[in-house]
């Protein structure tokens, strides 16, 4: 599937073939009616985003944002890897629906081997006019190309990835003006999409906009890739209809808990996302609003099982090692938060914690929640306060004092 | 110039050409990277290759080069691995394994090896969570680790030998129908 040949027989590039027909403004309209979200963690309308470029600005650009840096999630490999033609379709098809003149994939740098994948692909796509001048005999001319990152995290934030393609820092911009379907790459509209989100637009076209929507719940159109990981007998991608079952996809997709142990926790949206207990987590479904209802956030689909043999402040360490690390530096509260925090979770579990430790937790992440540039705030702050919250007492437990 | 590898300078040429002329700094970071796979690390005559390359100052080379965790300018071993020890890998275990790792390496991570075989990292999510533990060894990834595999894929290495990465990643997951 991942040679051009193999994927043309599945119907690869029909799809690009018949929106290429169609008025760029209709095939907005298209995929705004099948309810596309993206899937790169925050949910937001693909169609919508792609109506936001201003009428009379020029050049344009598509960004695939291959960074996939969220821990817990692992599904746009597989499409890199396994289906980069998929990948490659959709966003022409973006880029033609915005006018847009060049498509930069951004994959992160530690994916040597599905960048190896994509290029192969962009090779034989240019080969056989799917790429470059005049696309399958049309006016449209569009060029794609790989762009690696370098190990930072943050610049799977738009903003960041903008910067970071640019040869900079990666570290955000602020949004507002910075929305990038207006000012983006070097100042001018950008759409930035997932990986997931591309290429699941062939599929709008192929089942008809309808058909596609039907395929979730009312507001969440289509499938989604779950990535599930941690405690379960068969980790793995699952493709999903949105608003499946997390039971189903733990105890009956996923195997059921390793070694039969109880169910502790799950992570539902990435190590970003607020903790769930086995209550909580009991009878939900995964769409961004049933996810959200229940206190969370559905993020990137990544479900990490977490059973009741792993202590819940030994997670909060790796998770804030991780924060700690990636913080771009640029906010004071989040550069230094992220490492008190971490300073603080570290004595706690070598047994030097005080009492007064996990208010000055809680307080630390509190400051850091919502007065960032970019959502990496919120993003160390809601597990760090959801942990403490629901598991006090597991880290009171620690107390020595 | 001396110090620049062989063919580098052909190859920045190349991926400057992927962008607008007037951004061909937009190249810096795939250009250092390429730099690195070649010459194993960033040296003070490749920064200043680059910035004059490029276009840019030195000091936005060396704040480029500061910022990316992948990037580095003190030399790694011949094989450097980077080993995952991010949340989903340590609840498979990552962090004894780790520990497996080190001492069969006779090195702490962050650390090179004295014969320059092997160096070591600890890293922040390779995107294989639902295979881990998971390491890169150069470009090469490896999956489901166990101290089993390690053994295997060390021993490979110290013939001089690179083991089969695990490429393209294994589909784990279950494809029965969903159900509820």
């Amino acid at each position: 599937m991942h040679r051009l040949s193999v994927a043309r027989q599945h119907g690869a590039y029909e799809m690009l073939q018949k929106a290429l027909t169609m008025e760029p403004a209709q095939v907005v309209e298209l995929v705004k009616a099948s309810g596309l979200r993206g899937h790169g963690g925050a949910g937001f309308s693909a169609s919508l985003k792609w109506s936001f470029v201003p009428k009379d600005k020029f050049p344009r650009y598509v960004i695939v944002n291959a960074d996939e840096s969220e821990p817990g999630t692992f599904k746009d490999r597989l499409i890199l890897e396994r289906d980069p033609h998929a990948l490659l379709e959709g966003a022409l098809i973006c880029a033609w629906a915005v006018q847009a003149e060049a498509i930069y994939i951004y994959i992160r740098g530690e994916y040597f081997y599905p960048t190896k994948i994509v290029n192969q692909a962009i090779e034989e796509a240019r080969a056989n006019g799917l790429l470059g001048e005049r696309i399958l005999g049309s006016d449209f001319t569009c060029n794609a190309h790989t762009h690696p990152g370098a190990g930072m995290y943050i610049c799977g934030e738009e903003t960041g990835l903008i910067e970071s393609l640019e040869g900079k820092k990666g570290q955000p911009r602020f949004k507002p003006p910075y929305y990038p379907a207006a000012i983006g790459l070097w100042q001018v509209p950008t759409i930035v999409n997932n990986v997931e989100t591309l290429a699941a637009v062939p599929w709008v076209f192929r089942l008809g906009p309808e058909e596609f929507a039907a395929l979730g719940t009312p507001k969440n159109g289509g499938t989604c890739l779950f990535s599930l990981s941690g405690c379960v007998n068969n980790p793995g991608v699952y493709e999903l209809p949105m608003g499946f079952p997390l039971d189903g996809l733990i105890h009956n997709l996923g195997g059921g808990i390793l070694e039969n142990r109880k169910l502790k926790a799950v992570i539902p949206g990435g190590s970003s996302s607020p903790i769930l207990t086995a209550k909580e987590a009991r009878g939900i479904r995964l769409d961004f609003e049933s996810v959200a209802a229940a206190g969370s956030m559905l993020g990137s689909a990544a479900v990490m099982v977490v059973d009741e043999t792993i202590s819940i402040p030994r997670l909060l360490l790796w998770v804030l090692r991780f924060y700690a690390h990636e913080s771009c530096g640029q906010c004071t509260q989040c550069r230094e938060g992220t490492g008190w925090m971490l300073r603080l979770c570290k004595q706690l579990l070598e047994g030097k914690g005080k009492s007064r430790d996990l208010d000055d937790l809680y307080e630390i992440a509190d400051a850091v929640d919502g007065t960032t540039i970019c959502a990496f705030g919120p993003a160390v702050a809601w597990p760090t306060k959801s942990y403490l919250k629901k598991f006090r007492h597991e880290f009171e437990a620690l107390v020595r004092e | 110039m001396n110090g620049i590898p062989q063919g580098l300078e052909q190859k920045a040429n190349e991926i400057i050409l992927r962008y607008p002329p007037e951004h061909r700094n937009a190249a810096l970071v795939p250009v250092l990277f390429e730099a690195q796979k070649s010459l194993g690390y960033l040296s003070p005559e490749v920064e200043a290759w680059a910035a004059s390359t490029l276009g840019v100052t030195p000091v936005r080379v060396r704040e480029v080069i500061s910022f990316y965790s992948m990037m580095r300018r003190e030399p790694a071993g011949k094989y450097h691995i980077m080993f995952c020890h991010n949340v989903a890998c340590s609840m498979r275990g990552a962090e004894s394994l780790q520990r497996y790792l080190e001492s069969k390496l006779g090195i702490a991570a962050g650390e090179v090896t004295q014969d320059g075989l092997f160096s070591l990292a600890a890293v922040e999510c390779l995107g294989a969570c639902g295979w881990g533990p998971a390491m890169l060894v150069g470009e090469e990834q490896y999956f489901q680790l166990t101290q089993e595999k390690i053994d295997k894929i060390l021993d490979e290495l110290r013939q001089g030998r690179m083991p089969a990465g695990d490429s393209p990643t294994p589909l784990i997951g279950n494809v029965g129908l969903p159900t509820e």
